[in-house]
């Protein structure tokens, strides 16, 4: 049986399934972290004292992974004009060059942890720490997830561009619209966290 | 070339121009956490960055800016929830000193 709605446009919603499916998974996504930010909120506003971001965390390191998400956003939409233009070569280097940013990101992430346990700052340390560990974890999570399914595209997944090129364009589509998400995540705790 | 790829092609410049927009916006972020500012301007000044990067991200990269009616609507309705979230917190804050 023919799933439907994989490339067509509902008539009632407007969009392909999938599209319908990744907002309401982003809506839920953006509670998430709301919920998160609150936290961190109510945390900052009832504290007594409260460090700057920039006095404990690693500012040049947080400003390289902002541009190296930024940067991967970019090869992710490119990835998507890639396969619009039926050029499935193009295709494999921006989204390859999506992985590799991720993965660049991630080990950048780790120095950064690695960094802060050397000198025994851990979450248990202080309330700051922890929200810090809580919110940028969970992020790295979410990249990690990304890379995960973009790594698909990348490979196995891709053999769908032979068979079914529109629904597999539009695959990437959704995919790029979650990838882009944790880019808009982190472009809100990079000042929060380490610049406030 | 075709109609298809010459409007690609439109757009692939778009994202390159968001593109250059959002490293230097991340350069002015940065550089605004350097004046030192009391705690309300810079919170502010730090959001009003980070909110343009946020509007250039889901207009362009994301295309909300020619998306359906549905889609907005459930961005609306999750962004009341976000923003009852965000503000519960700063009402106790207000009981709090007052």
């Amino acid at each position: 049986m023919q799933i439907p709605y994989t490339v067509a446009e509902r008539p009632d919603t407007g969009v392909f399934n999938a599209k319908l499916g990744i907002w309401l998974f982003l809506a839920s996504e953006v509670m998430l972290f709301g919920a998160l930010f609150s936290s961190y909120i109510l945390l900052r506003t009832g504290a007594l004292a409260w460090p700057h971001g920039y006095t404990i965390l690693n500012v040049p390191l947080a400003t390289l992974n902002t541009v190296v998400l930024i940067t991967s956003s970019i090869t992710m939409v490119m990835s998507w004009v890639a396969l619009r233009n039926r050029d499935f070569g193009k295709y494999r280097k921006y989204i390859g060059g999506t992985v590799l940013l991720g993965f660049v990101f991630l080990i950048i992430k780790a120095i950064e942890y690695g960094a802060k346990f050397e000198h025994h700052l851990y979450p248990s340390e202080n309330t700051f720490l922890a929200i810090y560990f809580t919110l940028t974890g969970l992020h790295g999570l979410h990249v990690i997830g990304g890379m995960i399914v973009n790594a698909y595209f990348w490979g196995p997944g891709s053999k769908m561009w032979v068979t079914d090129p529109e629904r597999f364009t539009n695959r990437i589509e959704v995919a790029g619209l979650y990838w882009h998400f944790v880019d808009l995540v982190w472009i809100f705790l990079f000042p929060v966290l380490y610049l406030l | 070339m075709s109609n298809t790829q010459a409007s690609n092609g439109a757009h692939a410049r778009i994202y390159v121009v968001v593109f250059v927009a959002l490293l230097a916006l991340t350069i002015v972020t940065v550089s605004l956490s350097y004046l030192h500012l009391s705690v309300f301007p810079s919170v502010l000044l730090a959001l009003i960055v980070a909110s343009i990067k946020g509007y250039l991200v889901s207009n362009y990269f994301m295309h909300l800016i020619s998306e359906r009616r549905l889609i907005y609507a459930i961005l609306v309705l999750t962004g009341i929830f976000f923003l009852s979230l965000i503000f519960l917190p700063l009402s106790h804050f207000h009981d709090r000193v007052g």
